[in-house]
């Protein structure tokens, strides 16, 4: 049997269209209650993937820190997102003293929506007439991802502010400090990667790679994800929640089930930009045999563990290293990355080897480019380690060098 | 319907959505505060002062530099989408001539140490 556009949730699409306009609906009003079933499903979608990787991940430390994790709340202890889910429900939820009790309890939702509005345009699969497997096709979709991905900074100043604590505005001054910086990396990543595309489409730029884009746009993809995970704030870039150091910074004051909502803004946040990652780099939704939103799944999540990986095995920056890594060597180094594939890109085109002649000797050579660059910075930015290191003398020897006249000298008051 | 407008359809419906469980919470939830529980929670000690402190004038001069370079980046990303179509090199030397005020820029403010966490 021959199904639209190949694809179970296409054909339901279809048959639902023609379903409310078989009653009698004008098409406005079809468009509009597809709109809010497409916005459901994608939001629930989201959701879903959420309890999901909060699962995942907890399995995954366990076993990369040799214990079992959660196994007793259904088979594997798969049921324990929604264990968790009913604890948090039914948690007092408290409103500390002297808050600012509208945006208190407004910005848990800012936050989690922030988060969910990435997911609508992140392409789940190709558009073969009826429409592809998205929530829009926007012409301007990674600039839009770039928009609603700070909203979440703003949240996080919400919660951090109106929650009349110390550590909470601390953690949110972190929160916009670590965030803007790491947005500069992430965009200037993004401005290679549409350079090369031609197109901030998102389902084009998945077409348009006829060879998978990481092999190109190798150091791009290496400075998005860095920035990413930075974004969604989680470890080793989690400084704006440092448990031993600002308790919990922004969210401290929060209990029950809005603690529950930053939680989920953070892991669906970090999860939309394994997506992105997914989409602009690893073909998307393209592979053979299987439907294209599996693949697409199967792609996310690979990025989710690479994800997970880092995350339980860093350590956690300080926030003077955090500054610096960003701006001393993301920035220069995203720049420099910007113009060797401007100028590679341009010069492999002119000698006949562009991306339209033949798109894996033009990606194989750009990658080589890439790791050379890759190689040139991390070579300098190994001698400056060097260099600040010999500057650093160790602490035991700078109190031996206090000279007697120094040591006697009446402190300044 | 065009993007935008469906952009709206789901900020609404994810309002809708991630209110329910607060709802839930409100209806299930116990909810007896008194004036111990509901104080500053900052590691057992009274709070001390206004909160609204004074912060530090180094997040500012990040903020800067920040500005500075999304305002970059709205000047660049159209001309990354025009890349493909360029005829000859001269769009590709402006764009170096561009950025290398911006590095020159950031090398200023490194220089002059306002990179550094005081």
């Amino acid at each position: 049997m021959q199904i639209p556009g190949n694809d179970i949730f296409i054909a339901l699409a279809v048959w639902l269209r023609n379903l409310l306009a078989s009653i009698g609906l004008d098409p406005t009003a079809i468009d509009v209650v597809m709109a809010l079933i497409r916005a459901a499903v994608l939001g629930t979608l989201a959701l879903l993937v959420f309890m999901l990787i909060t699962w995942l991940e907890r399995k995954v430390v366990a076993r990369m820190q040799d214990r079992i994790g959660p196994n007793l709340a259904g088979p594997w202890g798969l049921l324990q997102p929604l264990a968790d889910g009913i604890k948090a429900i039914t948690k007092e939820d408290t409103t500390p003293a002297g808050a600012d009790v509208m945006i208190f309890n407004a910005s848990p939702i800012v936050a989690g929506v922030a988060a969910l509005l990435v997911y609508a345009v992140i392409p789940l699969g190709p558009d073969t007439g009826f429409g592809a497997l998205q929530g829009t096709d926007m012409s301007v979709g990674l600039f839009y991802i770039l928009a609603v991905g700070a909203v979440s900074l703003i949240a996080i100043l919400m919660a951090g502010w109106s929650s009349n604590n110390k550590y909470a505005l601390v953690g949110a001054f972190r929160a916009v400090a670590e965030l803007l910086s790491y947005e500069v990396p992430q965009v200037l990543s993004i401005t290679a990667m549409v350079m090369i595309a031609g197109t901030m489409r998102m389902t084009e730029l998945v077409e348009v790679q006829s060879v998978p884009f990481i092999l190109p746009l190798f150091l791009t993809a290496l400075i998005f994800l860095i920035s990413g995970i930075a974004e969604s704030g989680r470890s080793p870039f989690d400084l704006v929640e440092a448990e031993s150091e600002i308790v919990a910074g922004y969210h401290i004051e929060y209990s029950g089930m809005k603690f529950s909502l930053f939680f989920l803004g953070e892991f669906v946040h970090a999860f939309a930009v394994c997506a992105v990652f997914a989409t602009v780099f690893l073909n998307g939704w393209e592979g053979p045999i299987l439907p294209p939103w599996i693949w697409f799944f199967v792609k996310s999540f690979a990025v989710f563990f690479v994800m997970m990986w880092i995350k339980f095995t860093m350590p956690r920056f300080r926030i003077d290293q955090l500054m610096a890594f960003n701006w001393k060597f993301l920035v220069p180094v995203a720049l420099v990355n910007l113009f060797t594939l401007a100028v590679g890109d341009t010069a492999l085109k002119t000698v006949g080897l562009g991306r339209g002649a033949n798109p894996w000797a033009w990606g194989l050579i750009l990658f080589a480019l890439n790791v050379v660059t890759l190689m040139a910075a991390l070579g300098m930015l190994g001698r400056a380690a060097r260099k600040s290191r010999l500057n650093k003398r160790p602490i035991v020897a700078r109190m031996d060098d206090v000279s007697p006249a120094a040591a006697s000298a009446p402190v300044a008051k | 319907m065009d993007g935008w407008a469906f952009v709206g359809v789901f900020v609404i419906v994810g309002v809708v959505l991630l209110s329910l469980p607060l709802v839930l919470a409100a209806l299930l939830a116990p909810r007896k505060p008194n004036s111990i529980k509901s104080e500053t929670y900052e590691c057992g000690m009274e709070t001390y002062g206004d909160t609204r402190v004074q912060f530090k004038a180094q997040y500012y001069v990040y903020a800067l530099m920040f500005a500075v370079f999304d305002i970059e980046t709205v000047f660049l990303l159209p001309w990354a989408i025009a890349y493909k179509s360029f005829g000859s090199i001269f769009p590709l030397l402006e764009m170096i001539v561009f950025v290398l005020i911006l590095v020159g820029g950031l090398a200023y403010a490194w220089r002059k140490g306002a990179l550094e966490w005081l």
